[in-house]
């Protein structure tokens, strides 16, 4: 009798499947270095819902998040440190300097923490990096300018936050898609900060020295800035790369009714966060063939479908996509077949 | 407080109470780090150990020596605001030159203690408001940093890793630090005859004109300080992230600020204290980070929480500065 309870506990474990171990006591932590804008504060909604959920479901025992004042990067390294010490089993975290917190990474997978970086993700290789591929996201720009605008001409990059990444990332995208695409030259450059209000200032700032210009590249958060800077100084309206976010998108919607203009939008989708969360899990779970590199695609809105997500977003919201399990197993199933 | 009521015997001489109010002044750092520490022991018991304090404290160093270097320009009367991106720069340097060509780096980072002494200069001859010239400096600092590190890199010195990661037994390492920095800086500043002399171009530059000490070179020397302090908490800071970014040292401005005042300095009249600095540049670190962070408090209210312990912390100083008078 004994003997065949045992086997049948036996078989339910086999038949359980995918669970290797039990994460329903395991405690994850969120460490975000900035929450003040429109993709931030949306990747912090459709985290909370989706762990609020996981929560809920006993699939994890907390999932808590955790924001510092600044965005630097001295404080953020002390915020892992803090977390360590809390015992979370792992961090899931949007890093302020994809270099500069490494030491504290180190220290964190030191102390047995599974690490799972995105969207500002760490080089420390012991932690996981889900990324979007932000080159070729800049290189896509280029590609689809040269769909609008088949002559060429001037474009004009608007810059993100000075010394990130994925700044620099997509600034190589789009310095190889001109490179591609000779009919296209850059005149002139400046910084938006992915925000509306520093772009247009920075756009208004420079528009006067520019000869005429045919398109704008940018990193997302910058377009409807940009849009109306042009409106200001009534200069033509050139084609502007969008970025996702529900102003842009509006705007343009607004400019096809008016007279069919046409342009192109992509952005890492906030809901990466969630994504990153369930990698951790799966992590946690006991699994050890996940690459610690994960690539995922960004979210891109052409001409025919991005009226369809318009009313979907927030107010002054980013278009998000929210990750379940399932897709992060997928992701993670796409990514070891490379 | 002080205000003697006519006909009644006031009970301590004015001078004893004053020096009970400086005593008090001098205790309130350690007062209040004390108390920071007894919250987060309450909160997280783990925390207090070997192993807590290194991870807790260890990003307070740079912050510490940041807030001296700091001091030493509020002891002459003036503020920097080019500390944080300076930080920055060293970083930056650090991470690039002082590991693969060390005589270039230490002559570059020798040459920004250079440039520090010739704003002290500057500011003097041209009677310029040190606010503006290290405002100004701030941004190129900053550019200078992105110029050498256009993206986040580099590696720190492997020595320096060494430093910063040294585990001496029974004391954790940012204690022993603090306790050094402090202690050597206290010596020089507070017990040297030289020392007296910088601080009193703040609290009394006529007289120290008139018995012919040369203003310029007090300056000079202060503002030469401040460059030597933020180097080594531009080095110390990539010793212990490894790795650098240009934008790493921008909080440092107003953190060593408020250190300094925290610990028991004053704006004006050369009046400072290189063991409060180092005590109030500690609490600020325990304050803002760990304490928050095992306060479990909801995402939206962190940024703001963060503020509010401040304000609390560096009230408290008010507060008892004014019983003072």
């Amino acid at each position: 009798m004994k003997k065949l309870l045992v086997l049948s506990a036996l078989a339910a474990m086999l038949a359980s499947g995918t669970a290797l171990a039990d994460t329903s006591g395991k405690k994850i932590a969120f460490s975000n270095n900035y929450a003040g804008n429109s993709w931030r504060q949306a990747m912090l909604d459709s985290y909370g819902i989706v762990t609020k959920k996981a929560v809920d479901d006993k699939v994890v025992a907390a999932a808590d998040v955790f924001t510092t004042a600044d965005k630097e990067v001295p404080t953020q390294a002390a915020q892992v440190q803090n977390l360590i010490l809390q015992g979370y089993d792992a961090i899931v975290i949007n890093a302020a300097s994809p270099d500069a917190l490494n030491g504290a990474i180190k220290q964190a997978c030191d102390a047995g923490i599974v690490v799972v970086s995105f969207d500002g993700t760490v080089t420390e290789p012991c932690a996981y990096r889900v990324v979007v591929d932000f080159k070729d996201m800049g290189k896509q720009e280029v590609e689809q300018m040269a769909k609008f605008q088949p002559k060429g001409g001037n474009l004009l990059e608007i810059r993100g936050l000075a010394g990130t990444s994925i700044d620099d990332a997509i600034h190589a995208g789009i310095l190889e898609g001109v490179a591609a695409h000779p009919e296209f030259k850059i005149v002139g450059s400046v910084t938006g900060d992915w925000d509306q209000t520093t772009a247009q200032k920075a756009v208004a700032t420079i528009l006067p020295s520019l000869p005429d210009v045919v398109g704008i590249v940018d990193q997302g958060g910058d377009g409807y800035g940009a849009a109306q800077a042009f409106a200001a100084a009534g200069k033509p309206r050139p084609t502007i790369i969008m970025g996702n976010r529900q102003d842009e998108l509006k705007w343009w919607k607004e400019q096809k009714e008016k007279d069919g203009y046409k342009t192109w939008s992509a952005s890492i989708a906030p809901g990466v966060s969630t994504l990153a969360f369930w990698v951790a899990q799966q992590v946690l779970d006991g699994r050890k063939d996940i690459p610690h590199d994960l690539l995922v695609p960004y979210l891109a809105f052409t001409q025919d479908d991005f009226e369809a997500a318009l009313p979907k977003i927030k107010e002054g919201g980013v278009a998000t996509h929210e990750y379940t399990q399932e897709d992060a197993i997928a992701a993670i199933k796409a990514n070891i077949k490379q | 407080m002080t205000a003697i009521v006519p006909g009644t015997v006031p009970k301590s001489s004015p001078r004893g109470s004053g020096a009970r109010a400086r005593m008090l002044r001098s205790l309130l750092p350690a007062l209040s780090l004390a108390l920071v520490l007894i919250a987060i022991a309450w909160l997280n018991p783990r925390a207090i150990s070997y192993f807590g304090f290194n991870l807790m404290l260890n990003l307070a160093i740079p912050i510490a020596l940041a807030t001296i270097a700091q001091m030493f320009v509020i002891a002459g009367n003036e503020l920097d605001l080019s500390i944080g991106t300076f930080v920055g720069f060293v970083g930056c340097v650090t991470a690039t030159w002082l590991r693969d060509a060390p005589l270039i780096g230490v002559a570059v980072l020798l040459g920004s203690i250079g440039v520090y002494a010739l704003l002290g200069a500057l500011i003097h001859l041209r009677n310029l408001p040190s606010i503006v010239v290290t405002l100004g400096m701030s941004f190129v600092w900053q550019g200078l940093a992105i110029l050498i590190l256009p993206k986040p890199g580099g590696k720190a010195p492997d020595w320096l890793l060494a430093i910063m990661s040294f585990k001496p037994p029974y004391i954790p390492f940012p204690i022993l630090a603090a306790l050094i920095i402090a202690a050597v800086v206290h010596f020089g500043l507070m017990r040297t005859s030289y020392g007296v002399i910088l601080r009193g171009s703040g609290g009394n530059a006529a007289a120290l004109r008139r018995a012919g000490w040369s203003l310029l070179r007090t300056k000079i020397v202060l503002f030469a300080l401040t460059g030597l302090f933020g180097v080594l908490s531009g080095m110390a800071l990539i010793g212990i992230t490894t790795s650098a970014d240009a934008n790493i040292g921008n909080g440092y401005t107003l953190l060593s600020i408020a250190g300094v005042i925290l610990g028991g300095g004053e704006f004006v009249g050369g009046r400072v204290s290189p063991i409060g600095a180092v005590i109030g540049a500690l609490t600020l670190a325990l304050a803002a980070s760990p304490l928050l962070t095992f306060m479990h408090i909801p995402p939206d209210w962190q940024v703001a929480a963060n503020g509010a312990i401040l304000i609390i912390v560096l009230a408290a100083r008010v507060l008892i500065s004014r019983r003072e008078r």
